[in-house]
């Protein structure tokens, strides 16, 4: 599959947000193998509890307790371990700490919205926090974003880098929703969807999702591995 | 080999909580011997600031090798938030010069990241030095851009401080890299 039908495209005119931000011009190819440095060290250390976005005030934030995990493996399916994975998400009433979200629902006083985390040997990471609210933007009459959670990985090629968003299964907004829209190919949109994890749900305490992450690898064939 | 790769989308207005963190644009310590300020501003396809975006950067070494293992001082790696007008600055050191694949020698740059609400997949740019007119006029990332295009990726010297403003489109629009 291409590349254009795998990733959205810069212009995208039913996201208004693209309509002036969208290079007109067409991206500069550079030879293959340009690219191939490792990504950046992230200068920011990981404290112990930064996975746990519900233990980050005094009492425990308002919503549906939730773990997410999964792993982050390379096209090969290798896992990248100890990469770090930085999330941010709005609370279980669909409002983010930010001066500039407007949306008139409660803040939570228990609830940030943002956590980090390395993965382990085997690629795996793992979040507790709150199920996100839905909310709606200006994008046009009566848009609602559907419950998500932001991510942002690095991985180990400068080409690794992966900015993207987490999507709940069965949400009735997804198919009305020009960001996740934007991607031409279903199965492609399907693979921003977590999946209902009941092994990984604690009785008594969480329901759990499971969200696998692919980051793309070097784009020059390693020698070790030509016949 | 392309496995199922995860795509891409927007960081949204609201990466606030989530991504900058403090002194993020100081890839080298204030005041430490050959630090170099950057200023720039992006601008969108009406010339207007952008003002939710987040820019990184990433270089090499000044021996032009990116670093493995951080050395106590810096990584290499900044990331800074635009304000109200569209602005962002690092503070940085000169990388060094580093071999292309195919064996030639690619001028110094920083590699620059911007993200934003309205790009559903991020933007990588380069940003060149102006008093480097030799090592640039050889660079084979700048030879493969279109001559009248060159000057957007190169900074410019206003009283020892560079500046590089980016825009996203339009005219003058900044020359962005497929990766």
């Amino acid at each position: 599959m291409s590349e254009d039908e795998r990733e959205p495209p810069y212009l995208y005119p039913a996201y208004v947000g693209t309509r002036l931000r969208a290079p007109a011009k067409p991206l500069v190819h550079l030879p293959e193998g340009f690219h191939d440095f490792p990504a950046p060290l992230f200068p920011r250390t990981i404290a112990e509890l930064d996975h746990d976005l519900t233990r980050q005030h005094a009492g425990e934030p308002i919503g549906e307790r939730i773990i997410v995990s999964g792993r982050v493996l390379d096209s090969d399916g290798r896992a990248l371990r100890n990469t770090i994975v930085e999330v941010w998400q709005a609370n279980a009433a669909g409002r983010y700490l930010d001066q500039d979200d407007q949306h008139p629902a409660p803040l939570d006083p228990n609830f940030t919205g943002a956590g980090r985390c390395l993965t382990d040997d085997d690629g795996r990471y793992r979040f507790i926090t709150i199920k996100p609210g839905a909310y709606p933007w200006k994008n046009h009459r009566n848009a609602w974003r559907p419950a998500h959670i932001h991510f942002s990985l690095f991985g180990n090629e400068f080409r690794s880098r992966l900015v993207t968003q987490m999507y709940f299964p069965g949400d009735p907004l997804m198919p009305r929703d020009p960001i996740l829209q934007s991607i031409p190919d279903q199965a492609c949109r399907e693979r921003l969807v977590s999946r209902f994890d009941p092994e990984t749900t604690v009785p008594e305490w969480a329901l759990a999702y499971r969200w696998d992450i692919v980051l793309r690898g070097p784009a020059a064939t390693p020698f070790e591995h030509e016949p | 080999m392309s496995g199922p790769l995860t795509p891409s989308q927007t960081v949204g207005p609201f990466f606030g909580v989530g991504l900058p963190f403090e002194n993020g644009e100081q890839v080298a310590t204030p005041g430490s011997p050959g630090v170099i300020r950057i200023e720039g501003q992006l601008l969108d396809g009406n010339g207007e600031p952008v003002p939710d975006a987040l820019l990184e950067i990433w270089q090499p070494d000044d021996r032009g090798s990116y670093r493995k293992v951080a050395d106590g001082e810096t990584t290499g790696f900044g990331r800074c938030r635009t304000d109200s007008e569209g602005a962002f600055h690092f503070m940085t050191v000169r990388p060094g010069a580093t071999p292309a694949p195919d064996g030639r020698t690619q001028a110094p740059h920083l590699n620059v990241t911007v993200f934003a609400r309205g790009l559903l997949r991020h933007l990588v740019t380069r940003m060149y030095f102006p008093d480097e007119t030799e090592a640039n006029a050889t660079d084979p990332a700048l030879n493969l851009v279109e001559p009248a295009r060159r000057e957007t990726l190169i900074a410019k010297n206003c009283g020892g401080v560079l500046h590089f403003d980016i825009r996203l489109q339009g005219e003058r629009e900044t020359v962005f890299f497929a990766i």
